[in-house]
C-alpha cells in the first residue's frame, strides 16, 4: 500500500522541504515508521517512546481522524492520503 | 502585524464570551501580509477554563479550506477568561508554528483586550494589531 502523507510546515524544514511524500504501510503506524526511518529527527514530534502517537499530533486518514480508527492501528488502502497536523492548544495555566 | 477588521475582532470576542465559563478558541485564516478574512470558531475540546485545544474535525477543515481559497492558516485565537492578554507559559510551550500569529483576548478586561504574538523557540514577541477594512466572508459564527 502506498499513501500520500501531507507533511505540515513546522515539518518541512526537517524533512527536506517535502509538502507531501509517498510512503509504503498497511497501518498508520507503519507509515509513520517508515517515514520517521528516512527522517529521525521528526520522530519525537510524530510518536512516543512506546510507538503510540504524541498527545499534541493530529493524524487523518483522508476525512477521518485516527484516534477514532485505532490510532497506529489504523488501516490504510493505497492512495489513501494522510495528513499531519500539530494539535492547537495551550491555556492560561 | 496582524491586520484585522471590526468584523472579525467581534467575531473573536463573540466565540470567546459564548464559550464561557471556559476559554473559548478559533482560527484565522488570511493572506501571508498578516490580514485575517476568515474567522473559524471552533469548540474548545479541553472543556476548561484554564486551557484550551482547538476541535481536530475544525482543524482539518480549516487546513483544506485555506488551500482551496488560496489563504493561509494564520494563526489561533484563545480567551483568558481571568487574567492578561498575554501567552502564559502553556501557550508558549505549545505554540506550533513560528510563522503564526497567537491572539489572546482578555475577558477580565472591558472592553475585551485582543493582543497579538509571534512565539519563536519560547521567546514571546508582541506585534500591532491594526484595524483594516472588511475583506472576506461574513463569518457564520
Amino acid at each position: 500500500m502506498t499513501a500520500l502523507v501531507r507533511i505540515p510546515t513546522v515539518l518541512r524544514p526537517a524533512m527536506g522541504g517535502d509538502t507531501s511524500v509517498a510512503v509504503e504501510g498497511s497501518t498508520v503506524g507503519e507509515i509513520l515508521d517508515h517515514l520517521t526511518t528516512n527522517h529521525p529527527a521528526v520522530k519525537g514530534q510524530l510518536l512516543n517512546s512506546d510507538g503510540t502517537l504524541h498527545r499534541f499530533l493530529n493524524v487523518y486518514v483522508n476525512d477521518d481522524d485516527v484516534r477514532y480508527l485505532g490510532g497506529v492501528d489504523a488501516p490504510v488502502t493505497n492512495g489513501d492520503e494522510i495528513t499531519l497536523l500539530p494539535a492547537v492548544a495551550g491555556g492560561t495555566l | 502585524m496582524l491586520s484585522l477588521s471590526s468584523v472579525h475582532r467581534d467575531a473573536i470576542v463573540a466565540t470567546c464570551i459564548r464559550a464561557l465559563p471556559n476559554e473559548g478558541c478559533g482560527l484565522m485564516l488570511g493572506t501571508l501580509d498578516g490580514t485575517v478574512t476568515e474567522i473559524v470558531p471552533s469548540p474548545n475540546v479541553a472543556d476548561s477554563a484554564k486551557l484550551y485545544e482547538i476541535d481536530s474535525w475544525v482543524l482539518l477543515g480549516a487546513y483544506r479550506r485555506s488551500d482551496e481559497k488560496g489563504l493561509s492558516i494564520l494563526g489561533v485565537f484563545h480567551s483568558h477568561t481571568n487574567s492578561e492578554a498575554y501567552p502564559s507559559p502553556t501557550d508558549t510551550a505549545q505554540a506550533p508554528d513560528p510563522a503564526w500569529h497567537y491572539v489572546v483576548v482578555s475577558l477580565r478586561d472591558v472592553p475585551s483586550a485582543i493582543r497579538s504574538f509571534h512565539i519563536i523557540e519560547g521567546e514571546i514577541d508582541e506585534e500591532e494589531v491594526a484595524r483594516s477594512p472588511f475583506e472576506g466572508e461574513f463569518p457564520s459564527a
